[in-house]
């Protein structure tokens, strides 16, 4: 399991990789769409991508549409973090 | 009630021109490689395991992607759509065109290609088939695959909002577009069409031409092949890249001061149904004619001929016998595939940008491999070497699988 500071590390490189992204544009209040400039298409592939990397399922739509910032992005892995840790 | 626009004839030109080719981007390179007389053809040796027998092709060479096009762009582009892209963006930049009429409604695009993106064809499939479900796909993916995958991805790298348009005919993709965008701005619909196509190297795009024998084998020759009417012809070598040519109205350039390359002032077009796959004569007879007649000359007004001839057997001895029935033995004919391959989808804009080249330096470029002419073949005036003369009018022939055939009439302009 990833500790919070691996989770963020992997969520920026998913990003940086994703979305040919800077490095230093990742603050955690960076709002995904008016900072880092992603579009709805960019919204898919950023689920494929994080659930690919982290091998997971990001079944609720509804949590995954709320996510405005990095810090939400990281709000939600870790909630399914531990989740799948409960469980 | 608008104004009825059916009955307007219009001439049109060529203002500026895009290559991305096997010998790479821009067209400097491309006219380079050709009068340098280089083969672009290659081994691909990972083929060898692809079950093909034939592991020629002339791709485009590597270069930078992320520095070429954006993300945001490439992100929904093939090799193909991205070929076109670059290759549309340099030719609108060599028109020197206001770059706030592209989206003033009447500038358009018409691009073609044999089919989307192969490579993200197989992508999507290599997700699909293990389980048949889907998953793990990415939203761009189905803009790569999409038949229209090249108008469209240039139409929104460029910001166009005219009218938009993809012929997807194979290896005559390229010239149904310069062919349409004709008509579109001889009819008055629109003032400026940025015409092409385009298409990329692939294993599974060369497979069609070997499961047919249609395919070079000459592996262990590459700079050999294709050798078009020559008598050890033995078939076609696929490239890669996207030939872009922007047509105007004659009275449009002239009234923005454009430079002008030649006029495009016939365009033939004719099917032939009686076979899928096995070339007629006289339906390309036919589509030259055509040309000849709507451009208004006749055919003792051109200068020479720009062949189809790809390398095949079958394919070069039908458009020899085609052309003999026209010109006989008179007018110089050449092909250039044998410098760069068959580049499918963007052969007919790549080799149209060629003869605009031949027309604007006066000189004709011969056909390269070919060393000693088939007897099926010899009955016209094969070029063997570079030759200086008048060159005019000039017919630009591209024929499909699926009995497409077409040829253009293109002019020098005073």
């Amino acid at each position: 399991m990833f500790t919070d500071e691996q989770l963020e590390k992997k969520v920026q490189d998913i990003l940086c990789e994703e979305f040919e992204l800077d490095a230093e544009k990742l603050k955690p209040q960076a709002n995904l769409y008016e900072d880092l400039g992603l579009d709805s298409l960019d919204a898919v592939d950023l689920v494929v991508a994080l659930e690919q990397g982290f091998g997971i399922k990001l079944t609720d739509e509804e949590a995954v549409r709320s996510v405005r910032t990095l810090d939400d992005l990281y709000a939600l892995l870790r909630k399914i973090r531990d989740q799948r840790m409960g469980s | 009630m608008g104004k009825d626009y059916r009955f307007v004839k219009r001439r049109v030109v060529i203002t500026g021109m895009g290559a991305v080719s096997p010998y790479g981007l821009g067209v400097d390179k491309f006219i380079r490689g050709i009068w340098t007389n280089t083969s672009a053809v290659t081994v691909m040796e990972e083929w060898e395991d692809r079950g093909l027998r034939s592991h020629l092709a002339a791709p485009v060479p590597d270069f930078d992607v992320k520095k070429a096009v954006h993300r945001m762009f490439r992100r929904n582009m093939g090799g193909m759509a991205l070929y076109a892209a670059i290759a549309a963006r340099e030719a609108v930049e060599d028109s020197k065109i206001d770059s706030s009429l592209l989206a003033a409604g009447r500038v358009g695009v018409v691009m073609g290609s044999t089919t989307g993106s192969p490579e993200a064809y197989e992508a999507f499939y290599e997700k699909f088939f293990p389980d048949r479900r889907a998953h793990g796909i990415k939203s761009g993916l189905f803009f790569k695959i999409m038949g229209h995958t090249c108008s469209a991805n240039t139409a929104q790298f460029l910001g166009v909002s005219g009218e938009q348009w993809a012929s997807v005919s194979a290896c005559a993709s390229s010239s149904q577009a310069i062919g349409l965008g004709f008509l579109l701005i001889s009819s008055g619909r629109q003032d400026v069409m940025i015409c092409g196509g385009a298409d990329e190297v692939h294993h599974t795009v060369t497979m069609v031409f070997d499961v047919v024998g249609a395919a070079s084998l000459r592996n262990s020759n590459p700079d050999t092949t294709p050798s078009p009417f020559d008598v050890r012809r033995d078939g076609v070598v696929c490239g890669g890249g996207s030939g872009v040519v922007m047509l105007e109205s004659l009275e449009h350039a002239r009234r923005r001061g454009a430079r002008i390359y030649g006029e495009i002032a016939g365009f033939g077009n004719t099917t032939d149904s009686g076979h899928i796959s096995n070339p007629s004569p006289l339906a390309m007879k036919n589509a030259m004619l055509n040309a000849i007649k709507e451009a208004g000359i006749t055919r003792d007004d051109i200068s020479y001929v720009n062949a189809h001839a790809t390398g095949t057997v079958t394919g070069d001895a039908a458009e020899a016998e085609a052309i003999s029935m026209i010109f006989g033995k008179r007018a110089p004919v050449s092909s250039l595939k044998g410098h760069f391959g068959h580049t499918l989808g963007a052969a007919g804009s790549l080799e149209t940008i060629a003869v605009l080249k031949m027309i604007e330096r006066q000189e004709l470029v011969p056909t390269l491999n070919l060393d000693e002419p088939a007897p099926d073949c010899n009955n016209i005036n094969l070029l063997r070497k570079f030759e200086k003369m008048p060159v005019c009018s000039v017919l630009k022939n591209n024929f499909a699988l699926g009995g497409v055939n077409t040829s253009i009439v293109l002019r020098s302009v005073d």
